[in-house]
């Protein structure tokens, strides 16, 4: 279906020359890819004269792409780096458009969904310090549940993804030891553990190995029923990943004004603590660019509002709505 | 027909240009690999081949975890699908049925064509599984003494990769070999049947030993094929760049990780060390080839060489 998609938007290209509507061209993160894909079946009937063309190519490409002028806006789920927005020849916006959580799952034997797990258990796992399910840092959080004494397998996911980045972000937040020994990055040196490729080849390593644990993205989770566990935030609570718990932690804290915010361990007492923003890529000045900036700043505003309720169908969890008054005072300030 | 027929000429000049084209783009991509990672080859240097730290956050590259297992996975995907692969062929050629032959050498070229992710989705579900419940436990079980067969069962790691490379060269040397042996002329075989040679003996001493070369030059072809698969690999391989006699342990190949990292390597020297680890991949290609190539002489001597090429 998304090929099909892609397929009739390549079409819409070809076709748009001389129809004369506006083109629009994208690239970069594929966890936003169903999203975006959707919202551009959905933005037809808004204005039908926008054509679309995004390509899932990794938010690395994006980033890249932006840069160089190559399309009209980027993807990216790990926000650019201060050396990266000083290599572009203009001010880039950054937009939330949605947000996502990674799942903590695992295939404990005996062991349903909802297990407990602290900061300091987690990175233990990944750093290779906590080998063992009976290990009593695990026991201690989960009275009543049957662990067994069973090797933890550890997996991680092999290609680079945002996944990775906001997983490891989380870790870096939460574990000095982490931080200093591994830090964050769309991939990183592991410690320990096993690489699937894609959320498809770490759920596939977690099916077939008792005793095994990962991160995958909770849409991915929920879709495929996969149980996962609970996870300590900042104010001590335990907290499901759940779509509303994502969204939660946007809402009611402190985010800067470029938006260029981790909100990893958030101080929202109700977040989940292993989130982030999916960011559109936008220059600030789109003067010059014809009718492509107005076209752009229209989309992205019905994108950050209307739009969420289409995304939120697919398990991406809605921006809160007092960042939402942020962000559409931003997308005012671009220039067309 | 006159030597200077002007349209055999331009007929030789045209084709001339075809194999030129080759030469150009082989040119081209070594050029453009090189050219790319000279941050990464003045960075690191030689050290780049034997340092075994991959680290992109610190932006340390060393690319000998990955270099030894594509030479492992490649070698083992070898051993294995060699005997299967020329055995298959003798069969279908000198034993089978001509019907049997038939149907099974059409699915032989079927399974040529298969994609290689869709070896790779079949790997981690039907192959991965069977290895951890009944492989690796024999191994282990067997032939656990030798530290091949050591460690943790995960399933997924380099036998399974080794396997599922097997797998996927089988059909090139079945199919290649299979014309090799077809090749070998029946006056050959008559005359050793009329000494009184046996089946066995017209065979080995005959048949193998006429297509040797070109039995070899199937061998070569798949384990190209082997050192380049990208897709079936690095779903069922474990993709930790991390150095580990056991085949049950994980493992990473040269390809694998820039199909893995390509996409989100955002820093120039992360970037310029992948396309480093593509000029070894493309050094290791040639190296294995020339290799090859003078192992086919010395079985064989110049002259034979000749008809593979």
């Amino acid at each position: 279906m998304k090929k099909l998609l892609a397929l009739v938007a390549a079409l819409g290209f070809a076709t748009s020359a001389w129809a004369g509507q506006i083109q629009l061209t994208g690239a970069g993160s594929t966890f936003i890819y169903p999203a975006i894909t959707k919202w551009f079946e959905a933005y037809d009937s808004i204005d039908p004269n926008v054509q679309f063309n995004y390509q899932a190519i990794g938010s690395g490409a994006g980033i890249k792409e932006i840069t160089d002028k190559i399309v009209d806006f980027g993807g990216t789920d790990g926000p650019m780096t201060e050396g990266q927005m000083a290599a572009a020849p203009g001010k880039i916006y950054h937009i939330p458009l949605v947000m996502g959580a990674e799942a903590i799952a695992y295939n404990i034997p005996g062991v349903g969904p909802g297990l407990k797990f602290t900061p300091d258990v987690l990175a233990g796992i990944w750093l290779g310090e906590i080998t063992n399910w009976n290990d009593p840092k695990i026991t201690a959080q989960n009275p009543g549940v049957n662990l067994p004494n069973m090797p933890i397998i550890v997996a991680h996911r092999s290609d680079g993804s945002g996944t990775t980045f906001i997983f490891t972000h989380y870790l870096s937040s939460v574990s000095p030891e982490w931080s200093s020994k591994v830090g964050f990055s769309t991939s990183v040196s592991w410690p320990v553990g096993l690489g699937g490729k894609g959320n498809q080849g770490v759920s596939g390593i977690l099916t077939q190995n008792p005793g095994s644990i990962g991160y995958v993205e909770l849409a991915y989770a929920i879709q495929n029923k996969i149980p996962y566990g609970v996870v300590e935030n900042s104010s001590g609570n335990f907290v499901e990943p759940t779509v509303e718990a994502t969204s939660e932690a946007a809402s009611g804290v402190p985010i800067p004004a470029d938006f260029r915010a981790s909100i990893v361990n958030s101080s929202n007492p109700k977040a989940y603590p292993i989130c982030g923003f999916s960011w559109m890529l936008i220059y600030k000045n789109m003067a010059g660019e014809g009718a492509k900036g107005k076209a752009l700043v229209d989309f992205a505003k019905w994108a950050v509002t209307d739009g969420q309720k289409i995304s939120a169908q697919l398990d991406y969890a809605p921006l809160p709505s007092d960042l939402i008054a942020k962000i559409m005072k931003t997308l005012d300030k671009i220039s067309y | 027909m006159s030597r200077h027929d002007t349209s055999d000429l331009i007929f030789r000049r045209v084709l001339a240009a075809f194999p030129i084209t080759v030469l150009i783009i082989v040119a081209g991509i070594f050029f453009e690999l090189v050219y790319s990672s000279l941050p990464s080859l003045h960075k690191f240097g030689i050290g780049f081949l034997y340092h075994s730290i991959w680290n992109p956050v610190e932006e340390n590259f060393g690319a000998l975890p990955f270099i030894y297992g594509t030479c492992v996975t490649s070698l083992v995907a070898l051993l294995l699908a060699i005997p299967i692969g020329v055995g298959a062929a003798i069969y279908l050629v000198e034993y089978a049925p001509v019907k049997v032959s038939r149907v099974i050498s059409t699915l032989v070229d079927l399974l040529a064509a298969i994609p290689s992710v869709i070896y790779g989705l079949w790997g981690i579900f039907v192959l991965v599984p069977f290895m951890r419940n009944v492989v690796q436990p024999f191994l282990g079980k067997y032939f656990g003494f030798l530290p091949l067969f050591q460690g943790p069962n995960y399933g997924i790691g380099m036998l399974a990769a080794s396997v599922m490379l097997a797998i996927i060269i089988v059909p090139f040397i079945i199919s290649v070999s299979r014309e090799v042996i077809a090749a070998v002329p029946f006056v050959y075989k008559e005359s050793a049947y009329a000494l009184g040679a046996t089946r066995w003996e017209a065979l080995s001493n005959i048949v193998l030993s006429y297509g040797k070369a070109g039995i070899l030059g199937a061998v070569i072809l798949a384990l190209g094929r082997a050192i380049g698969e990208v897709m079936a690999v690095t779903m069922i391989i474990g993709n930790d760049p991390k150095i580990a006699l056991s085949l049950f342990s994980p493992g990473y190949t040269l390809a694998s990780v820039i199909a893995n990292e390509f996409a989100e390597a955002d820093f120039p020297m992360y970037l310029s060390a992948l396309i480093e680890i593509a000029l070894v991949l493309f050094l290791v290609a040639i190296i294995v080839n020339i290799l090859a190539r003078l192992l086919i002489w010395s079985v064989t001597g110049a002259q034979s060489a000749e008809a593979v090429k």
